[in-house]
């Protein structure tokens, strides 16, 4: 039971912090706090493939003498991609949210809610 | 030479593009660039279509490696037919979109308009091409990141946080696809699709793959609105600019259904979704809650643009009824209405366009008499609402049609119910504009003759035409459909 708790610890990482960024997502008002949150959920994923990617007692992957088992390199170059993606959204949100200061005044989603139900 | 490699140009063209309009200083130029492009895509579009109709499957192989290692594009009915809607579509609105966009958007952000609407394009053709599910995650992220750029340039403030709204939901929901993407690779060992297939015949891990499909069908539902997670839906269609509401309402949710209908048929297999998940204990009954509450929502709207959104959340409905009932016609059912629903809603959100181009404003009760001071443009809504409701010789029929036929081969009574009530709901909310655009009385002083101009009204006709014209030849979408649905089924 230890060993299974222990063996998986990478796993339990990525369990604890995709919850604590989706949480973060859905109850924070603020939106600089919701792509934070944005960010931990994503940066989870991340972190499985990557452990997906390991092999027991397997070496960086790169061909070299006298190493016969490596790591699979796929799922860290398919993260590259993802990491790449991850940036473009969180630049992208963050944009909105000064296009979204400008224009209310405020980052606070109810505030903001208050604004538009008042037109 | 340039059918060897028809697929892969197809998204190549426009990526190539959206780098140049950016670069270019004056807006009409790019939106020249953009228009030229489009009506390419849709050459190629439908010279692919003709090469899978002929009864071939396309396997493009990037850069020349062979699949499964490679990313292979592969191209049969289903997604040749997608394929052809997506750039028919962008064609039919670009012509719409010069006057459109110069009278909505900033000018000195005209031509990253059209670099973001290519990206679009790219992204959506992207997702229907690929044969590789991981370049489908990529695609996917393409066309959302851009579209929140173009929701965003709307221009009342609402637009802001629509989008911000529909970029957390539609960020959630493609990292769901990923980590979907990333537990079927643990399993298997593969990223291309029909190689998935493959392997899943022996794999014994069930609760991994489980796991796997929950979060891929949870993610491509926020996606495709797919009822209770259609939250973002309404904001978004109301507040784009109008050419974005047109060209996302007909094609966005639909790609995303498309990848519903991949992931589920060739994918996982039948078998698996229908008699392991058990998927259709979902699809069926929030579907048939889209169906009746989004229509019952759509009636009490002031905005028509909210209105004619929650009617989308509504079709989106019929169109998973279509695939939850699992049988042959229901897919020809669900297929054909993808292709309707993007012609009528098409539109239906011109016409809007038009009338905010003249009166700006879309509210009901600003609107009274419209229909005499913009009678082609109000004709137009009427046989588009028409359409929508299901009238015999419009293509809301056929489609109804044949999801009615589906639900009696199972002898579901109460789906008929269902079906019939959505219509008349539907012919409620078109009928209180009709009401305020041709039987109240305009305001005294503008009682002339105010229509949008020729750029706007002839794309919107060429859609409502062929609304009529796909109602009454019938064959040519059915047996399209038809086709796609039986070589899902594998028969």
């Amino acid at each position: 039971m230890m060993e299974f708790v222990l063996g998986h610890y990478n796993y339990w990482i990525v369990v604890v912090l995709m919850m604590a960024g989706f949480y973060t997502v859905i109850s924070r008002g603020n939106l600089i706090k919701k792509i934070a949150g944005l960010n931990i959920f994503q940066v989870s994923v991340f972190l499985l493939y990557i452990s997906i990617g390991n092999v027991q007692e397997g070496t960086t992957p790169i061909i070299a003498p006298g190493f016969q088992h490596y790591s699979n390199p796929l799922p860290h170059v398919l993260i590259l991609t993802a990491i790449v993606v991850g940036v473009a959204t969180t630049a992208l949100g963050l944009a909105l949210i000064v296009r979204i200061k400008e224009a209310y005044g405020t980052i606070e989603e109810e505030d903001i809610h208050l604004q538009d139900n008042s037109l | 030479m340039i059918e060897q490699h028809l697929s892969i140009l197809l998204v190549v063209i426009p990526l190539l593009a959206a780098p140049i309009t950016a670069i270019l200083p004056w807006a009409r130029i790019a939106w020249l660039l953009t228009l030229l492009v489009s009506w390419v895509c849709l050459l190629l579009a439908v010279w692919q279509l003709q090469i899978v109709l002929a009864g071939n499957i396309i396997s493009y192989e990037l850069g020349g490696w062979a699949p499964p290692w490679g990313i292979e594009y592969r191209i049969d009915i289903i997604n040749a037919f997608i394929a052809m809607i997506v750039a028919a579509i962008a064609a039919i609105t670009l012509p719409y979109a010069l006057r459109s966009v110069e009278q909505e958007i900033v000018p000195r952000h005209i031509p990253l308009f059209y670099t973001a609407f290519l990206l679009c394009l790219t992204g959506l053709l992207g997702i229907t091409l690929t044969g590789d599910i991981f370049n489908l995650f990529v695609f996917l992220e393409i066309s959302s990141l851009s579209s929140y750029a173009l929701i965003s340039m709307g221009r009342q403030r609402q637009a802001l946080t629509a989008a911000f709204q529909y970029l957390v939901m539609g960020t959630i929901g493609a990292t769901f696809l990923l980590i979907g993407i990333g537990l079927t690779y643990a399993v298997t060992g593969t990223l291309n699709m029909s190689d998935i297939t493959a392997r899943l015949q022996d794999v014994e891990e069930f609760r991994t793959l489980h796991t796997a499909f929950a979060f891929i069908f949870i993610g491509i539902a926020l996606k495709l609105a797919m009822f209770p997670l259609h939250l973002w839906l309404p904001n978004v269609y109301t507040y784009a600019p109008s050419v974005i509401s047109v060209f996302l309402a007909a094609t966005a949710t639909k790609v995303a259904i498309y990848v519903l209908i991949r992931v589920i048929f060739t994918i996982y297999g039948i078998e698996f979704a229908f008699e392991e998940i058990h998927i259709n204990w979902f699809l069926l009954p929030l579907s048939a809650i889209a169906v009746i509450s989004a229509s019952l929502i759509a009636i009490f709207q002031t905005n028509i643009k909210r209105m004619l959104a929650y009617s989308s959340v509504a079709q989106i409905g019929y169109i998973l009824l279509g695939i939850g009932l699992a049988s042959m016609t229901g897919l020809t059912a669900a297929i054909l209405h993808l292709f309707n629903h993007a012609l009528m809603k098409g539109a239906l959100f011109m016409t809007l366009g038009a009338v905010f181009y003249k009166m700006n404003t879309v509210q009901l009760g600003d609107l009274n008499g419209i229909g005499r001071r913009m009678p082609l443009t109000m004709g137009a809504f009427v046989i588009g609402g028409l359409s929508l409701v299901g009238v015999p010789l419009t293509v809301g029929f056929i489609s109804k049609w044949y999801l009615v036929v589906a639900a009696l081969e199972q002898q579901w009574w109460w789906l008929v119910v269902i079906l019939i009530a959505g219509s008349l709901l539907a012919l409620i909310y078109i009928w209180r504009v009709v009401e305020v655009a041709y039987l109240k009385p305009a305001p005294a002083g503008c009682a002339t003759r105010n229509e949008a101009p020729l750029s706007l009204l002839i794309p919107t006709w060429i859609l409502i035409a062929g609304n009529i014209y796909f109602g009454i030849h019938t064959s040519l979408t059915v047996d399209v459909a038809e086709s796609a649905s039986t070589m899902l089924f594998g028969k």
